[in-house]
């Protein structure tokens, strides 16, 4: 690379009257149809819940397509901008109201990208949000194929009765969340091997 | 040596300590740096002098991915997300905001020199006394009630982006015992691929707090923790009304096949 990127920093405590924006985590509204609600907890290695995280979901609409509308900071409450920001609650929870992803191409398995940022997380955690349905092109996945069980377990969402998604997400210790790193992205857990 | 106590709040630990605890890590860097190890370019997820990284961040490796379609992308943010007037924080209110009258401007590319055109920036800050605008803030400092402290820009088709502000001041807060954070001004970013998501702070320079702050200081490398910092630039600042200063940001490799027309389009 030519330009050595600029280093992050922790979202730090105080962003909770400037992230967060009307309808955040609204991506549709909840009584159109489709909606579905996606929801879970974010946890710390002691297993205690974090009441100052944010989370980021950006996804394909149900058709597969990336969508490049303008809109998300003003909703219109009909046009699907496919991202979205919600904040935890006091018990760590969280809940956004979005659209099942479609495949972005025949065969591949659907998923929503969530980030992660917290006060005490020095830089964001991404990861991926499966759908559980396709169990063919879960299989066929390049990055859950690489993953040991245990792992894998951690980004396929639970489909609930009403049609929600469930999604639980622990920064740390047993049932550690599975966090992916990109090329061409640095990222730095601790010190280099 | 004892375990860290990992209560955020507890604030129990001195400044010497913490100091300490920074310039072992700090050390061992370059030790390893000396020895060809490699050169690290970004904050450190597991830096244990900031206390409240010590149960939130992952202990297992993250996992190598090849950026799928939507990884490649970024959301669309435009005129509807954003009113131009919104990158100006002094004029949020009826009256003047008190303090020192600031113009930080500077240009967003990727790690190529690609121009990151048309993306949302986010800014907050803390007030001239040191307060930010957050109920969860108990610091005595006064607040000032034309200061919300947030601004939003769209960036110009160079990466370009300006914010009028006040200069933020220096706040305590609970890591240690007498901990007080550099002044800063939080900065969040968006790139062409969703994978160069950035939420950072930038500094002003000289800062006296800089060496006793683990959180600028969980960037281990110097030349690294010196990119955050925004440099006073003369022609940024406007006669008889505000002081400039200059920050370039870097975000991060596209992994996008760019095509010799995107290249055109800037």
């Amino acid at each position: 690379m030519k330009h050595i990127p600029t280093p992050a920093q922790t979202v730090g405590p105080f962003y909770g009257y400037a992230l967060p924006f009307k309808d955040g985590e609204n991506l549709i509204h909840p009584s159109r149809p489709g909606a579905v609600r996606l929801h879970g907890t974010v946890t710390d290695g002691d297993g205690a819940t974090i009441p100052d995280a944010l989370l980021e979901i950006w996804q394909p609409d149900a058709e597969g397509a990336i969508p490049q509308e303008t809109g998300s900071l003003v909703r219109d409450g009909y046009t699907f901008t496919g991202w979205g920001r919600a904040t935890v609650d006091n018990v760590g929870h969280y809940t956004f109201t979005t659209l099942n992803p479609g495949p972005t191409a025949p065969g591949k398995a659907p998923f929503i990208l969530l980030t992660v940022f917290a006060r005490g997380l020095m830089d964001r955690l991404h990861t991926r949000i499966y759908l559980p349905e396709d169990i063919q092109a879960l299989e066929n996945d390049p990055l859950l194929s690489s993953l040991e069980e245990p792992e894998r377990r951690t980004l396929i969402a639970e489909r609930e009765a009403d049609g929600g998604l469930r999604f639980d997400i622990r920064l740390q210790g047993e049932g550690q969340t599975a966090f992916l790193s990109y090329p061409r992205t640095p990222q730095q857990v601790g010190a280099a091997e | 040596m004892a375990e860290p106590n990992t209560n955020p709040d507890a604030a129990v630990t001195s400044q010497e300590e913490i100091s300490q605890e920074i310039g072992t890590l700090h050390e061992k860097y370059r030790t390893s740096l000396q020895a060809g190890g490699p050169e690290e370019t970004t904050a450190r997820l597991n830096f244990p002098p900031y206390r409240s990284s010590l149960l939130r961040h992952p202990t297992k490796s993250l996992h190598h991915t090849d950026p799928e379609e939507i990884e490649l992308h970024s959301p669309a943010f435009g005129e509807r997300d954003v009113h131009a007037l919104e990158s100006d924080l002094t004029i949020q209110h009826n009256g003047e905001p008190l303090g020192e009258r600031i113009i930080v401007a500077g240009k967003v590319i990727d790690g190529d020199g690609r121009p990151v055109a048309g993306q949302l920036i986010e800014v907050w800050q803390a007030n001239a006394a040191g307060r930010y605008i957050h109920k969860r803030d108990q610091h005595p400092a006064p607040i000032d009630p034309n200061f919300t402290g947030v601004g939003r820009a769209i960036t110009g088709a160079d990466g370009s982006y300006s914010f009028t502000t006040i200069k933020p001041a220096p706040y305590p807060w609970k890591n240690h015992f007498n901990a007080w954070r550099p002044a800063h001004i939080h900065f969040s970013m968006f790139g062409t691929d969703f994978t160069q998501r950035i939420i950072t702070q930038m500094y002003f320079p000289g800062d006296p707090l800089f060496s006793l702050d683990p959180i600028y200081q969980s960037i281990v490398d110097q030349n690294a923790r010196d990119r955050l910092v925004a440099q006073y630039d003369h022609s940024v600042s406007q006669h008889e009304w505000a002081t400039g200063y200059r920050w370039d940001i870097v975000l991060s490799g596209s992994n996008r096949t760019w095509t010799e027309a995107d290249q055109e389009e800037h």
